[in-house]
């Protein structure tokens, strides 16, 4: 039972927050969001000089073999800015997935080039209309053609799919779920960026018999699943360290707010009514920062275990970042309705970030139909 | 090393001990009464205490060379939840937790020895003075007086709420001997025996069907200066201090697993037996499974708290939260046992003639120990006082 960081994640943890606070403050962050991209590819060069982009990857692939906990410092530290580059996207998830299932001469083409900052990936997962929360059950197909495969169907929502350099796509094949690499600039594709309401960049993609080749499946035809579960309780404990992040800043703000602000001829927060809505946030901050460890403290473990542990995680961060987002919107009062101050932008990434990879309602079903937790001994 | 949740070997063989003695010790009638919730009499208090004490467990949090052991906190966190999972009273909280470890730090060395093996053993219960008719939250504005004659002090003026006074030998309470300075000033920490003259007890049935609660009246009673605790006029820090001294345990976290774990029993036992229907036994679980990811969060920030004690600690703005969450909790908990028993959990139970209902005994007990578990945000400083607590100290509001 050890809660303590070691002293390169110290290290680590006081670099990305002082990043953060140097270079990414609330006007760095409205500039990056009005670059083509929605984001800056100058900070996105600066994080891979930092390392940043390489942390989990292998040692042999030109990674720092780092684990969870690193990669929780990291995203509770892109929290605190409310960070718009595709670390998420490119790292966390598609990264993962070639951690997972990709051949060495996968990742030899990719990895390298992910961790200097010249290749950007996005997961094509999610559809629209079709499940929510599913890994299977795809509507996209990937039918197998003479040397390779055809692709059709249509993905929503692709975190950075608009900027993404390369794509892991996610369709039915005879076999069951397939992931493919697919060249987005391939004939046959369409994509449409959108905004999305967290300040993120999205795309919309159709795919139209697009052909691939053989070597684009990653891993088995039929494998793709199990991966995607296991890269979405990856992701959901990255977005729980994200939220906790939010969530200490929007409470550092709103109790300044509160100190300062005055009505009536005193600092608001002299009112008992406040303080303890106050208080209460807090209490969610707190909690959602143990949930946020139990979760990178939960990747290593048996599968079935993990599974409920992350989805213990993703159901209270999903709660708390709710409670926490729209509390400090009402501490503000009006200034926590413009989008020319942080708040508001903080509530609106916490709103997001339930709503990715199975949302507090999801998991919850997960867990009452498990019928429990399992203990910590 | 990097973070992680195992409990060490040292942890888990600790954790095997203190099972297999409770497996062993825990008198089978205790335990039953504890798994129906059924009210604990003093005798059965006394006798579980005595039989912990007997194996050196009755005041682990205390000073070694007083019976105390010298347990991690993460041990102690070990044997609280062991406790609770094995269905094991907890002793008196006034004796083990409040007036042992006030007396131990502040009590000169001839009131440790007079009292403080009495306390571990229970050979005398005690009580606790503290609040009055006019200070509860407000609990500096206590006017009970205490005015030095000779040798003694003469005590004039009312406590109320003092729980299980009528079982009492003996009271801790905070008196006044002065009101010249600030309300926290002139308050001084008393010892006072229950059968002095001049003390009248009268009970208040409370909402449970219990009579655990009582006015206790002071008229001219003398309390010899030899039994007061430190210095006169500074009970309020010795008061305070002993709040907030032992974090391992705060949250109850081990109470609420074993309450938990009973809830899912009854849930998986109502279905079968057809007391519930599909669909409700599904509403149910969804809602074990929503307490359980929020006992699930307050968990792990207990260990949180612990383990940074482990390492000499210092403040932490977690722990403040354990209270106020782990009793909302333990609430909860009660409220959905009261639902599951529906209409049937109306009757009261007769504490005079326990009929054995087998395996519904939890149905009678269900609505005394919702209403009585309402105190749990009430004493020990209310939720209320303690979110000022946390918005003065934590968010410098």
């Amino acid at each position: 039972m050890d809660f303590d960081l070691n002293d390169e994640q110290r290290l680590l943890s006081e670099s990305v927050n002082r990043f953060i606070a140097d270079r990414y403050d609330f006007h760095a962050r409205e500039a990056a969001m009005k670059q083509p991209e929605g984001f800056s590819r100058e900070i996105w060069a600066q994080m891979a000089e930092m390392g940043l982009l390489g942390l989990p990857f292998a040692e042999a692939d030109g990674g720092f073999g780092c684990g969870p906990v690193e990669t929780m410092l990291v995203m509770e530290a892109l929290g605190k800015g409310l960070v718009l580059e595709p670390y998420l996207a490119t790292v966390v998830l598609a990264g993962g997935i070639l951690r997972r299932v990709a051949n060495e001469a996968q990742r030899a083409e990719r990895v390298p080039a992910i961790i200097t900052g010249d290749h950007v990936m996005a997961l094509a997962h999610q559809e629209w209309p079709g499940p929510r929360h599913t890994t299977n059950r795809l509507m996209t197909r990937g039918v197998p053609v003479d040397g390779g495969w055809r692709l059709s169907g249509a993905k929503v929502a692709v975190i950075a799919g608009h900027a993404a350099d390369e794509l892991v796509v996610s369709a039915a094949t005879p076999d069951g779920v397939g992931l493919f690499f697919v060249d987005p600039r391939a004939d046959g594709i369409v994509r449409t960026t959108r905004a999305g309401y967290d300040g993120v960049r999205l795309a919309d993609i159709a795919f139209a018999d697009v052909h691939l080749k053989a070597s684009a499946l990653l891993g088995t035809a039929g494998g793709g699943g199990a991966v995607l579960d296991a890269v979405f309780e990856e992701a959901n404990a990255a977005l729980a360290a994200e939220a906790v992040g939010i969530m200490q800043d929007v409470l550092g703000m709103t109790a300044d707010y509160l100190r300062t602000r005055t009505q009536f001829g005193v600092a608001i927060g002299s009112f008992q009514a406040l303080q303890h809505r106050a208080v209460d946030m807090l209490m969610q901050v707190e909690l959602s920062r143990s949930m946020a460890m139990l979760a990178a403290m939960s990747l290593d473990r048996p599968t079935g275990e993990r599974r409920l542990h992350i989805a213990a995680v993703k159901a209270k961060i999903g709660q708390a970042g709710r409670f926490v987002g729209q509390q400090a919107v009402q501490l503000h009062g009006a200034i926590g309705l413009t989008n020319e101050y942080k708040i508001g932008h903080g509530f609106k990434r916490l709103t997001a970030i339930d709503a990715l990879f199975g949302d507090s309602d999801h998991h919850l079903d997960m867990l009452a139909e498990a019928g429990g937790v399992p203990a910590i001994a | 090393m990097t973070m992680n949740l195992d409990f060490t070997d040292a942890d888990r063989a600790f954790r095997q001990e203190v099972r297999d003695f409770l497996a062993e010790a825990l008198p089978s009638d205790l335990r039953r009464k504890m798994v129906e919730r059924r009210h604990l009499g003093k005798d059965d208090i006394v006798r579980w205490q005595r039989i912990l004490n007997a194996r050196g467990w009755a005041v682990p949090a205390w000073p070694v060379e007083w019976g105390g052991q010298p347990w991690t906190p993460t041990q102690r966190y070990i044997f609280q939840e062991e406790m609770a999972l094995a269905h094991a009273p907890e002793g008196s909280p006034f004796n083990v937790n409040m007036i042992g470890p006030v007396i131990a730090r502040f009590g000169t060395d001839e009131q440790k020895r007079r009292f403080l093996p009495r306390i571990a053993n229970i050979d005398d219960w005690w009580c606790q003075g503290f609040s009055e008719p006019g200070a509860g939250s407000d609990l500096a504005a206590l006017k009970t007086s205490a005015v030095r004659d000779g040798d003694d002090y003469v005590l004039n003026g009312q406590k109320i709420w003092t729980t299980q006074a009528q079982h009492a030998d003996w009271m801790f309470a905070l008196v006044r001997t002065d009101n010249s300075g600030r309300k926290q000033q002139g308050i001084t920490f008393l010892l006072l025996e229950m059968r002095t003259p001049g003390i009248t007890i009268r009970p208040i049935p409370s909402i449970d069907g219990i009579a655990d609660l009582n006015e206790v009246f002071f008229d001219d009673v003398r309390v010899p200066v030899a039994n007061r605790i430190g210095d006169e006029g500074r009970g309020w820090d010795y008061a305070k201090q002993l709040l907030g001294h032992e974090r391992s345990g705060i949250a109850r976290i081990g109470l609420s697993k074993e309450r938990l774990s009973q809830l899912r029993h009854l849930e998986a036992d109502l279905h079968e037996r057809g007391i519930l229907s599909d669909a409700e036994r599904q509403r149910l679980r969804r809602r074990l499974a929503e307490v359980e990811v929020e006992l699930r969060a307050l968990e792990l920030t207990q260990l949180r708290v612990v383990a940074a004690d482990s390492h000499g600690g210092g403040a932490n703005s977690a722990a403040s939260i354990l209270k106020v969450r782990g009793t909302e909790l333990q609430q909860r908990m009660t409220e959905l046992t009261l639902e599951l028993a529906g209409p049937a959990g109306l009757p009261m139970p007769d504490h005079h003639h326990h009929d054995d209902r087998g395996a519904d005994g939890w149905l009678e007990a269900s609505a005394p120990f919702y209403f009585t578990m309402r105190k749990v945000s009430i004493f020990g400083g209310s939720n209320e006082i303690q979110k000022n607590i946390i918005a003065k100290t934590v968010l410098g509001l």
